[in-house]
């Protein structure tokens, strides 16, 4: 991993996702897939720190830790 | 930063049970942002409900809530208002809950301009219950109770609210979440009454009846049909075919209930 980019943390609290596929489809760089019924995170170092996931999730089951 | 929601709900109340992909999680969200934003104190701030899914939402914030009959928000709210106007008082509901059920007290809290702020989640049907259609059922769509499609004209909650003598009144969609918290915050900030009618998508009763094939078909099918009011000054009648108008539709000064009724106690001599 590269110094130059600092990558974000993306929280999932599994146990709040119902695996509605929000978060999956709005994110503009495909950083998230679904892993069985839960949302989990396929490609972190696509991330622009965008808050799309976070915003959209109905079920506070998404933070995004960016500084 | 990641926005910090636990802040505003209620210890272990998470999960709560609304079905997935259902817009409420999203509306509850832009309430605490707007919330947040406005530093209302929790103590000071009443959330008030009637039945429905919608009206599940009071359970789960930390501040002052009550959970009331169905449809009767409007009621309570009311009294909470008279009884305690420095207090900023929140109604949330349905479209089942607050224009069918409710409907009554939801013009006459309009016709009033009681300083509190409406927010209505028009998910086009009653969820909890079981799908059926409710009055903002758009014609021709299919409820559990209408499954040939429904035959009665729907609801425009805006224009109803704005009819019925509401001084502030915006529309949103849950797709545009960004754009909630602003107005659910401008509408707290009036003085008087103001509604806030979110366009909601209910994927298990209404989507799946109405040939949705996902939530997301739902949510992009409120991103195609929203137009803000701004922008629908420079469209024509053609294009405006079939479009909802979001953003703030309607805000006018007008005196405030509580104000006018401390003056009728006054004129009658009562205790200060």
């Amino acid at each position: 991993m590269s110094d130059e980019k600092k990558l974000p943390r993306i929280e999932i609290i599994e146990k709040y996702c119902k695996g509605c596929h929000i978060c999956v489809e709005f994110c503009p760089t495909k950083v998230l897939e679904m892993k069985g019924f839960v949302a989990s995170v396929k490609d972190l170092e696509k991330c622009i720190k965008c808050m799309q996931c976070e915003l959209r999730c109905p079920d506070f089951a998404i933070k995004v830790h960016a500084e | 930063m990641a926005f910090d929601y636990e802040k505003y709900i209620r210890p272990g109340k998470l999960p709560h049970i609304w079905c997935p992909g259902c817009g409420h999680g999203i509306v509850m969200k832009g309430l605490i942002r707007a919330m947040d934003s406005l530093n209302l104190v929790k103590e000071e701030t009443a959330i008030v409900s009637g039945i429905g899914c919608a009206s599940r939402l009071p359970g789960y914030i930390d501040c002052c809530t009550l959970h009331t009959a169905h449809g009767r928000a409007a009621a309570f709210a009311t009294g909470v208002k008279l009884a305690k106007p420095e207090m900023n008082v929140i109604l949330v509901g349905g479209d089942g809950d607050g224009t069918a059920i409710g409907g009554n007290h939801f013009i006459h809290a309009c016709r009033r301009n009681i300083n509190m702020t409406y927010i209505i989640m028009n998910n086009y049907i009653y969820g909890m219950t079981g799908g059926q259609f409710s009055p903002a059922t758009p014609t021709g769509h299919k409820a559990s109770t209408t499954p040939y499609g429904n035959p009665d004209p729907n609801f425009d909650i805006a224009k109803l609210a704005i009819g019925a003598g509401a001084s502030f009144v915006a529309r949103g969609t849950a797709f545009h979440a960004n754009q909630i918290d602003k107005l659910i915050a401008e509408a707290i900030q009036h003085k008087g009454f103001s509604v806030v009618e979110i366009l909601d998508d209910c994927p298990t009763t209404y989507g799946r009846r109405n040939k949705y094939k996902s939530v997301i078909e739902m949510m992009n099918r409120l991103k195609e049909v929203a137009v803000p009011v701004k922008a629908a000054e420079k469209m024509t009648a053609e294009q405006l075919e079939g479009k909802i108008l979001t953003g703030v539709l309607h805000k006018v000064e007008r005196p405030e209930y509580c104000e006018e009724y401390a003056k009728v106690i006054e004129r009658a001599g009562g205790a200060k």
